[in-house]
């Protein structure tokens, strides 16, 4: 009963906030349509000079991957290179070719390397055994995005349920709505639930769409059920928002509350498995295990890209509630501060 | 003269936030059924007195009761109305969501609940205005609907802390005139303020001053004692006898 006045009445403080409904649901699907055009773009087509180079090499380069120019003295190649329209240049000193990159950007570094690399290859004979591809998981045509998709996913819904619930509730407090709260019949945890699960709901209906326009819209690829992807996403914004809410409490104002997004929403990032883990610092290591969102990446990966179903993800659901769970004790323990009964 | 009984005892509280004392040694009993004022400058520690009586705090030494028994006390809870200092409304809600919302934490609800609300916005005079959002309202309007809020559950003692601040003086006289009413209807009520023309319309007054409660007894009494004209005047004679 009281539980449900409090959810009714953060429900309709949400409603009535246009713009931050707006932040919460727009802003996700704007970065994901950004990332979706960065990361899936054309591959790179280096610009390659070649300078007084044989022109029976010339002949048998493969200019479809690359822009290839002549240039006669190497000076001019320079030039171009200083003047940014060249990314490298191959020069032949006595037949043997040397290549000078510009070497500035290690993406156009990477794909001149590869062009050039395959070609000077040498030809395969037309009746070598080719080598059969095949993926486990995924495809090999899947795109960075795909890959990068479920963490995002899941750091979108953390980071801006965090901020939001981490706010409102520190409005409460700063309002004075939150002693007036205390005042009342109403107990400590029924406030942190009524939190809880009112947000919850928003939460729901905001992942659902974010979900939705990533797998629908973006092409993000889906193997697994969209079901299970909305219960990590659910637990992953319960353990954001009962976290904002217990921070809330160590600030004063608004602007202390963005000052926890590089201390703790930022490095979360990092240890999510955005990038490659195994090559962190060992020492390092051991906060991933720390991170409500590396356990949640790592679900919303294995279904969406490998598949999997709930006997694979339950382990890393039951970490999430935990966090939740310890999170609202916490929540409760500290709002002793404002009353003790 | 009839038996009256003790609602607020008040037994040798301190309160100090660190080596910051703010109340000292405070002895006060508030009987059932009177309208007291605590009176005195902002910083006297009239605010948290009271947020102990409602439960928001704790003294450091001593111990408040109410209705013979100790608070904080969840129990006791749903028949204390406490009104802040600070409007604490929900200022994106209007007016009658704020009242509906208060209203169902106290366990009030359907017919019920729409009466009580009618009946505290026409105390307040705010029944034309409950549709409008809290944003959109004077300040003498959100302390107004402060009020309400804190009548909405018929309790039996009213904790008020500056109820009329920002409230225009024939609005206030009604205000008074509900107090009055409220009190004949055998509520306790726990007024604060720094106004000294209010004090008048208490039955008893407290008078703190720097955390010390210097004197209690009705405004006749206290006047006589000191042999002013005002409560001004009598408390600048408490006040000068203490420094």
């Amino acid at each position: 009963m009281r539980v449900t006045a409090m959810v009714k009445r953060i429900l309709k403080q949400l409603i009535r906030d246009k713009r931050t409904i707006g932040l919460l649901i727009f802003a996700p699907i704007l970065v994901l349509t950004m990332l979706y055009f960065v990361f899936n773009g054309e591959d790179y087509v280096p610009r390659i000079g070649l300078v007084d180079a044989p022109e029976s090499f010339v002949e048998q380069l493969d200019d479809r991957k690359a822009t290839l120019s002549l240039f006669e003295e190497e000076g001019d190649a320079e030039a171009k290179i200083a003047e940014k329209e060249l990314d490298a240049y191959i020069k032949f000193v006595g037949g043997q070719p040397e290549l000078i990159l510009e070497g500035s950007d290690p993406t156009v570094t990477g794909a001149t390397m590869e062009w050039v690399q395959e070609a000077f290859q040498p030809r395969q004979p037309e009746n070598a055994p080719q080598l059969k591809v095949d993926t486990m998981f995924g495809s090999d045509d899947m795109g960075q995005f795909d890959y990068f998709g479920p963490v995002l996913l899941g750091f979108f819904v953390f980071f801006f349920v965090f901020l939001i619930a981490g706010v409102s509730f520190l409005r409460e407090r700063t309002t004075g709505t939150l002693e007036r709260l205390l005042a009342t019949p109403l107990r400590k945890w029924e406030i942190v639930v009524g939190y809880v699960i009112g947000f919850g709901i928003f939460t729901m209906i905001q992942s659902t769409i974010i979900a939705s326009y990533a797998v629908y819209v973006l092409g993000m690829v889906m193997e697994g059920a969209f079901f299970h992807v909305l219960l990590v996403i659910l637990l992953l914004a319960f353990t954001a928002l009962s976290l904002g809410i217990l921070l809330s409490t160590f600030a004063h104002n608004e602007l202390q509350m963005m000052q926890f997004i590089p201390i703790i929403v930022v490095p979360q990032i990092f240890f999510s498995g955005l990038f490659n883990l195994d090559t962190i610092a060992e020492w390092l290591s051991w906060i991933s295990y720390v991170t409500p969102l590396y356990y949640a990446a790592d679900a919303l990966r294995d279904i969406m890209v490998r598949g999997y179903g709930f006997t694979e993800i339950y382990i890393n659901l039951l970490v999430l509630l935990g966090f939740t769970l310890f999170f609202m004790m916490m929540n409760i323990l500290v709002l002793r501060k404002f009353r003790t009964m | 003269m009839k038996k009256v009984n003790i609602c607020v005892s008040v037994q040798n509280v301190s309160k100090s936030y660190g080596i910051h004392s703010v109340l000292q040694d405070i002895h006060l009993d508030i009987l059932e059924g009177e309208i007291f004022g605590l009176l005195g400058p902002s910083g006297a520690g009239k605010t948290t007195l009271v947020k102990e009586l409602a439960g928001l705090d704790t003294p450091t030494e001593g111990a408040n009761y109410l209705f013979g028994q100790k608070m904080p006390n969840l129990n006791l809870v749903q028949r204390i109305g406490y009104m802040a200092q600070s409007d604490a409304l929900y200022t994106e809600l209007s007016a009658k969501e704020n009242l509906r919302f208060f209203s169902e934490l106290y366990g009030l609800k359907g017919r019920k609940q729409v009466e009580r609300i009618e009946e505290v916005a026409e105390i307040v005079q705010l029944s034309n205005h409950l549709s409008k959002v809290v944003s959109n309202y004077s300040g003498g309007m959100k302390r107004r609907l402060s009020l309400a809020i804190a009548l909405l559950h018929e309790p039996e003692l009213l904790i008020l802390d500056e109820p009329t601040v920002g409230i225009d003086p024939l609005l206030r006289k009604n205000i008074w005139r509900a107090f009055q009413s409220l009190k004949e209807r055998g509520k306790t009520l726990i007024v604060t303020t720094h106004v000294m023309d209010e004090a008048d319309k208490c039955d008893r007054l407290g008078l703190l001053r720097n955390g010390k409660l210097i004197a209690v007894g009705t405004p006749g009494e206290l006047k006589r004692q000191t042999g002013t004209k005002t409560i001004e005047e009598a408390f600048l004679y408490f006040g000068g006898e203490q420094s």
